[in-house]
């Protein structure tokens, strides 16, 4: 595991433990107009007595390239095994194309899976392990020979049909289980975790890979990680997940700009998640400050939570920002510096192409429009209180 | 339902496979002197086989023979496992073969060709030409059982001991020796078992005037087994049992406590 | 220090009781009484009576490694799925029994399959009809595999325990059903396990003396107890060592066997 996994790890136990299972709500996806081709409605499974998806909804369109998203233990892969058919779900319905799929077997559904570790036949050689999902379906020598020269070509492993699968490098697994899949011409390709055993350069390789592949086939993508970069590179749709709950389906930049809740917030990119209170509609109080901003709707003197990427703070000199603050860290990234300032009781994150030293009294200062605001994540039960009001 | 189809096949098998110690349990409690016939219930059996001196004796050569090889062919092996680490494949392969011909060879050619090899150096048969077979065919049970362990090992702890002022020794046995205990243990436990239970090589190793267990019941099998072989064999299965019930309870009791013998 | 002097003890204890009393077996096996070679001891089994002793053996022996893989295969797939957390358990249960006297377990089957004992009283209770074994071929093989049983399942088990459930996960999602799945992907995987039990059970079956003395009634004679006797009875140890050098060739057949398979194992590895 390197070094960036192992943060990430550190990383998303903090955030799953700072938003505890019971302030949870399922994010509601809006209803398409468009061709629905997975439907998934009221999946819930659970194994020995722990919930692992609760009263899931989710569709998928045709074409799309979709990425499950979230922390270990969210439910992710047990999603992508249900439309695999791995896993029958406890209640709920599993609708491709308009049949109801959820009791077939999965090798009578018409889409294949790319698994974790590749889990390529280690008796057979690179040729066999590409034809055997076409030998099962009883197609002719030379259409298989062909199929086989396709595949191999598609994923840039021409003349391996005869090495051994232990006799490949991961990455060159990676593609060959690829290629297995695709030859079958799934209307869906499932992916889990397809480029989490590969190293960062190659994990990043092949990314541009997959999206090269999904734009050439032309087939719809289900894809699972917990890597929130490689979602933002590849994805049409990201869906992310925590502790069974879909927290926020949208596009990468959706997500980003505009988490719905604070766990989306900090599980995307760095982020600064401060308790506010919306002063009235375009006016919000930060940390004793009022700071303008485009978001209304949220009600007069409603405490909230914002959202602000360091990327978004802007330092200026004391008397030009809103709130005033000292530089307490500092740390050269390459690209940029990343400060922590200490202002108004918060330790803000900043990232700034120029460089403030350790002890600059300074002011901060964020555009309207760098301002998400955020509902502050209700209970069920308080959500009940809040409705006798 | 076939669910259930498999329960019965599975619990068809223990039945077969503990069929004959259930009997052999039952008629230790038997009062009659044939196996034929039940003779009403009885413990005097339990009592009368430690007045019984060719028992005892018998069951005190097992025991040490069973010990004393599975112990030396423990020191044999791991000191060996510890060697062939650094050996070049072909002679690691080499030698592992050769260790594996007496648990792939058939027990009655291994028993003849110790026999043959006493006979020419004309070494008395008795208490240690038995001893030297067990331990050759014990050592393999050990390797077997130490090297994967010793596979898994990460050479670094080693030489980190080492770099932390620790001697070749030291850092042996107090880094390297506590990672391959479990393969260690379990080897010995092999070999003591494969010892107890041999019959083949002991008969053909042993002498006129001593006895294991084994050789003795196969003496008796044509006048009669007595029954306090019977009563000796269950004590020691039963004692077997509650040890390993103990051993595989305890780590489990500290992880649940509600959980109780 | 030389690590790889560590080994000597370990080579030293092989030559002089592995290598050297095999050569000894050899040698008694192609000499005679003066010391002269000949091949005689060897050709004998080409007699009547040795040849019916080695076929009946080799018979047995088969029948009984083909009920013991009938057996343990299914069991062994059923304990993989049972997901019993403790792998060591299975071992546990399977070596447990070799804690009784194997001499005395199989003497129990006496018990059991006599004329009137006690499947034969459960059978008479049922009004089925009794079964006479006792002292015939069946007896010997029913008692090879009871004996035997656990060398075959182990093997399997860890094998079968070993595959990557998402390679049988992969076979199914390419379109392959339970049936194909078994025969293209599990059973192929599996070869190195079914060697080596094959292996455990073929070969202590093939030279075994004990089981035939204490289930056939003396009166069945396998290649073992020809050897035996030569040794322990007749004292003619040429002809003995000539009869088990056949028995050898047999031995190495399998060993061989499973040494190519075993390669292939390592190199498919994943």
């Amino acid at each position: 595991m390197g070094q960036q996994s192992a943060q990430f790890l550190i990383r998303s136990n903090i955030v799953r433990s700072r938003y505890p299972r019971a302030i949870l709500l399922q994010y509601t996806q809006e209803e398409s107009t468009v061709n629905k081709l997975i439907d998934l409605q009221n999946i819930t499974k659970s194994f020995d007595n722990i919930v692992i998806l609760d009263d899931m909804n989710l569709y998928i369109r045709e074409n799309e390239f979709l990425t499950l998203l979230g922390p270990s233990g969210c439910g992710k892969t047990t999603t992508l095994r249900i439309i695999g058919g791995f896993e029958t779900p406890d209640k709920g319905r599993v609708i491709f194309d308009g049949t109801d799929i959820t009791a077939t077997p999965p090798n009578k559904r018409q889409l294949n899976t790319v698994f974790q570790k590749y889990a390529l036949f280690p008796h057979m050689n690179i040729g066999e392990n590409i034809a055997f999902g076409l030998r099962i379906k009883k197609k002719s020598k030379s259409y298989i020979q062909d199929k086989i020269k396709y595949a191999l070509k598609l994923v840039n492993l021409e003349g391996y049909e005869t090495r051994m699968p232990d006799s490949l490098s991961g990455g060159q697994q990676q593609r060959i289980a690829i290629a297995r899949a695709i030859v079958n011409e799934p209307k869906v390709l499932l992916l889990d975790e397809p480029l989490g055993a590969l190293d960062l350069k190659l994990r990043q390789d092949m990314q541009y890979e997959l999206i090269r592949l999904k734009n050439e086939l032309g087939i719809t993508f289900i894809y699972v990680t917990h890597d929130q970069e490689e979602a933002l590179t590849m994805s049409d749709t990201i869906v992310v997940m925590n502790q069974g709950y879909i927290q926020q389906i949208g596009t990468p930049e959706k997500i980003y700009n505009e988490p719905e809740n604070a766990f989306v917030a900090d599980f995307i990119g760095d982020s600064n998640i401060i308790d506010a209170t919306m002063v009235r509609d375009e006016l919000v109080e930060i940390l004793g400050a009022r700071f303008a901003c485009v978001d209304s709707g949220f009600g007069e003197n409603r405490p909230v939570d914002v959202v602000i990427r360091p990327e978004d703070v802007e330092l200026v000199s004391p008397e030009k920002g809103i709130l005033q603050g000292v530089v307490s860290h500092i740390i050269f990234k390459g690209v940029h510096y990343e400060m922590e300032v200490m202002a108004g009781g918060f330790e803000w994150l900043v990232q700034s192409t120029k460089m403030f030293p350790v002890g600059t009294q300074i002011g901060i200062h964020v555009d309207p429009f760098n301002i998400q605001i955020m509902n502050k994540p209700v209970s069920e039960d308080e959500e009940a209180i809040g409705v006798n009001e | 339902m076939r669910d259930k189809l498999r329960k019965i096949y599975i619990a068809l098998i223990f039945l077969f496979l503990y069929a004959p110690i259930l009997t052999l349990i039952v008629l230790s409690f038997n009062a009659s002197k044939t196996r034929a016939k039940w003779g009403g219930f009885t413990i005097k059996w339990y009592l009368s086989m430690f007045q019984n001196r060719a028992i005892m004796q018998a069951l005190s050569n097992t025991l040490i023979i069973a010990f004393l090889s599975a112990f030396i062919a423990t020191v044999i092996g791991v000191i060996a496992c510890l060697s062939m680490q650094s050996m070049r494949r072909r002679g690691r392969a080499l030698l592992m073969g050769v260790t594996n011909i007496p648990m792939l060879n058939a027990d009655i050619v291994t028993g003849i060709s110790l026999m043959l090899l006493f006979i020419t150096l004309g070494v008395q048969f008795g208490f240690m030409t038995i001893l030297l077979s067990h331990i050759t065919f014990n050592i393999p049970y050990v390797i077997l059982s130490v090297m994967p362990r010793m596979r898994q090992l990460n050479p670094s702890t080693y030489e980190a001991a080492l770099d932390l002022g620790a001697s070749h020794v030291q850092a042996f046995f107090k880094v390297t020796f506590p990672d391959i205990l479990p393969g260690v243990l379990s080897g010995f436990l092999m070999a003591f078992t494969m010892s107890l239970d041999d019959f083949i090589i002991t008969h053909f190793t042993k002498g006129p005037g001593i006895d294991t267990l084994s050789t003795k019941i196969y003496t008796e099998v044509k006048k009669g087994i007595k029954p306090e072989m019977y009563s000796l064999s269950t004590l020691i299965f039963i004692t077997v049992l509650l040890l390993l019930f103990l051993v595989n309870r305890a780590p489990a009791g500290k992880k649940e406590k509600e959980v109780t013998l | 220090m030389n690590k790889k002097l560590l080994a000597t003890p370990h080579i030293v204890w092989s030559v002089a009781f592995i290598l050297i009393p095999l050569g000894m077996v050899l040698y008694y096996g192609l000499t005679d009484r003066t010391g002269a070679f000949t091949m005689a001891h060897i050709i004998t089994i080409v007699t009547e009576e040795h040849a019916k002793a080695l076929l009946l053996s080799i018979e047995l022996s088969l029948i009984s490694t083909i009920i013991c893989f009938l057996l343990a295969y299914p069991l062994a797939m059923m304990l993989v799925n049972m997901n019993m957390s403790q792998h060591s358990f299975i071992v546990l249960i399977f070596i447990l029994p070799m804690w009784m006297n194997f001499l005395l377990r199989t003497l129990a089957w006496q018990t059991l399959l006599e004329k009137t004992g006690v499947i034969n009283s459960l059978l008479g209770f049922f009004h089925l009809p009794p079964l006479e074994i006792i002292n015939t071929p069946t007896a010997i093989v029913l008692g090879m595999v009871y004996n035997f049983l656990p060398f075959m399942v182990l093997p399997l088990y860890n094998t079968l325990a070993k595959i990557d459930k998402n390679i049988i996960n992969a076979a199914r999602d390419l379109g392959a059903g339970t049936v194909q799945t078994f025969f293209r992907i599990t059973l192929p995987l599996s070869i190195p396990g079914i060697i080596s039990g094959v292996t455990m059970v073929f070969i202590p079956a093939l030279t075994t003396f004990v089981i035939s003395n204490l289930l056939g009634g003396s009166k069945i004679l396998l290649i073992g107890n020809v050897i035996e006797q030569e040794f322990t009875q007749a004292g003619n140890w040429h002809l003995g060592s000539g009869l088990s050098i056949v028995l050898m060739i047999f031995i190495v057949i399998n060993i061989i066997a499973e040494a190519i398979f075993d390669k292939q194992g390592e190199e498919t590895a994943s």
